[in-house]
């Protein structure tokens, strides 16, 4: 049996109060297995952005739990979480949110400079992750200068320059035309996923179906399906 | 310097535009802040400017005097009282008064005379010109070569004018420390001969500076003064007491002091404004900063670095661009009268680290409620 990297039970999440209340997610339970990469997909407000940012210990669920490396993290004090995110999670955000200001490797060196790891040698780390990329040749250029595919090379170097345990992507290929799209998840599928990292995706592109080990549709704030198997199960 | 202060500095520095508007805001309001309390400062220090050229440690005089412009004469047995209290080394008169000069080409010039102890010339200044001996030869004043030395159409040893119908001659220049406030020149002669050319009242006696045999002394002499109905200051106290006039008793230092709170304002909003701009732009890397996994204290400490080193860079140009503008402005305007002091640049860094604070509190708080959620719905 493949081991859980996120078990989720019976989430729900709902914002605002009385007449005004919006119920997000409704009864939510999932696991993540290392190993897999795991697609959320759904319409517009079906709730998976907001699955995904409580999976990620970003926004805080109305009940129900969230269970990593055996711990809830919904019990974790503000500060116990955010060191959660730094050592266990990798984030790419579906506008990638980049620094422009910054180099490329001062980018994806981030993480490890909030790991308080020496300039020099974040800086050093991180052009290893820009070369598995295939953008060590643009590390000192800002990334304005890049194209999109390779911003977003950039955002999955970053995420992944901490080597997470687990790696959340938020609509990878929203701003990409169809065939860098494919290539990037392809990538991420050969290069990045690994039997002691999970990876999970949240998209509504039809084009990277292929790529998932398990796709979860989600509607009206509900799974109201779940197609494959655990990669590591076969 | 730790990587993360390293980040806070490339994200400040490298947005250069706003960086510079950042410096620039600090840099003015600095500036404005040191020139007006250092403006202050001169005025305050010219208006003490006779206590400290004549370098005596105690001085006596009339309780009610305000400024030592404004002597109010006492008799003479109060020196023959002063010499004999306990602890006095030596005391001698002091005459300061004003006059009227006539020039060689007719024109009248406000100056303020000086007479000092005729045998032991306590309080005279270091001459530049001339011998102090010739100061007991007839009619001779000593002119002192100040910011308004060219108001006596720059006389030299020999030069004569009337003060009184007096004929008055040159015979030395001396330098003086520190220059009047009130822009007139200042003549020095001998006590005896300033009475004799200026008219008087019935007392005379302007000022008695007195000599303690030690300066644990003093106490005790400024209680056996008091006595004779009479007040001795130290030169500390006595220029304590003129600032204080200055401060309180008139306008300028209300008007001063309501001019430096504008500028320090001014560069508060400036300053204020632009960095919490700088931030509100910068607000979605802060989020993602967050959702990555930084902790408050990680964006507070990144918050305050980038206010702190843009605070401290302004008042260092501030200051310096100050201190260039009264250079050379002293030099085209003599009777410029601006100094900037340790206690300036002190309550001008205070000012700044509290333009940094406040600044830097709102972008903290903005930061800190910020909700990395939002950055995941973009």
């Amino acid at each position: 049996m493949p081991k859980p990297a996120v078990q989720a039970r019976d989430l729900v999440k709902w914002f605002g109060e009385g007449p005004t209340r919006t119920d997000a997610i409704r009864g939510v339970s999932l696991e993540a297995y290392f190993g897999e990469m795991l697609y959320i997909v759904g319409p517009s407000g079906s709730g998976k952005t907001t699955l995904l940012s409580i999976l990620s210990g970003i926004l805080r669920p109305s009940g129900g739990t969230v269970v990593v490396q055996g711990r809830d993290i919904w019990r974790l004090h503000d500060d116990e979480l955010a060191e959660f995110r730094l050592r266990t999670l990798g984030f790419v955000f579906q506008d990638y949110h980049l620094f422009p200001r910054l180099t490329t490797a001062e980018n994806v060196a981030i993480p490890l400079i909030l790991r308080r790891r020496p300039w020099a040698e974040a800086l050093h780390v991180a052009l290893g992750f820009l070369e598995i990329v295939g953008l060590e040749s643009r590390a000192d250029l800002p990334p304005i200068k890049l194209s999109g595919g390779e911003q977003q090379r950039v955002a999955i170097a970053r995420a992944i320059v901490a080597e997470p345990e687990i790696l959340i992507l938020d609509e990878p290929t929203a701003s990409l035309d169809g065939e860098t799209g494919k290539r990037i998840v392809e990538f991420l599928r050969t290069k990045i996923l690994s039997a002691a990292r999970c990876i999970v995706v949240v998209t509504h592109d039809a084009r990277i179906a292929q790529f998932a080990d398990r796709t979860i549709t989600m509607e009206d704030g509900r799974i109201t399906g779940i197609v494959g198997r655990p990669a590591s199960a076969e | 310097m730790a990587s993360i202060f390293t980040l806070a500095f490339k994200l400040l520095v490298n947005d250069r535009a706003k960086f510079a508007a950042l410096i620039v805001g600090l840099t003015f309001s600095v500036f404005l802040m040191v020139q007006m309390i250092s403006m202050f400062s001169g005025i305050l220090l010219r208006a003490s400017s006779t206590v400290l050229n004549t370098g005596a440690a105690l001085w006596v005089m009339d309780p009610a005097v305000n400024t030592v412009a404004n002597s109010i004469p006492m008799p003479d047995y109060v020196l023959d009282a002063v010499r004999s209290v306990d602890g006095v080394k030596y005391a001698v008169p002091f005459y300061s008064a004003g006059a009227l000069v006539k020039l060689a080409d007719g024109t009248y010039q406000s100056v303020n005379v000086i007479g000092l102890d005729d045998t032991s010339l306590v309080g005279r200044l270091p001459l530049v010109a001339g011998r102090i001996e010739d100061i007991y030869s007839d009619n001779a004043f000593i002119v002192v070569r100040d910011a308004e030395y060219d108001k006596l159409q720059r006389p030299r040893i020999g030069t004569t004018f009337e003060i009184n119908d007096h004929r008055s001659v040159v015979v030395a220049l001396a330098a003086a420390p520190v220059s009047g406030l009130f822009g007139i020149p200042t003549l020095y002669t001998t006590y005896s001969r300033a009475l004799e050319y200026i008219p008087n009242p019935r007392f005379t006696l302007s000022y008695i500076l007195v000599e303690p045999k030690s300066d644990n002394r003093i106490p005790q002499i400024q209680s056996q003064v008091a006595r004779l109905g009479y007040r001795a200051l130290t030169a500390k106290e006595f220029v304590h007491q003129i600032t204080n006039f200055y401060v309180y008793q008139t306008g300028v230092g209300t008007n001063i002091l309501i001019m430096t709170v504008i500028s320090f304002l001014v560069g508060l909003s400036i300053s204020g404004q632009t960095f919490y701009t700088f931030i509100l732009e910068n607000l979605e890397r802060f989020g993602a900063l967050k959702a990555i996994g930084a902790k408050a204290r990680d964006l507070i400490q990144v918050i305050l670095f980038q206010a702190l080193l843009t605070s401290l860079t302004g008042y260092g140009l501030g200051v310096g661009l100050c201190a260039v503008l009264i250079a050379l402005a002293k030099v085209r305007l003599p009777d410029y009268s601006s100094t900037i002091t340790y206690t300036n640049l002190i309550l001008a860094f205070v000012m700044v680290l509290v333009i940094a604070a406040v600044s830097s509190y709102a972008g903290i708080r903005k930061v800190i409620q910020l909700e990395p959620f939002d950055i995941f719905r973009g």
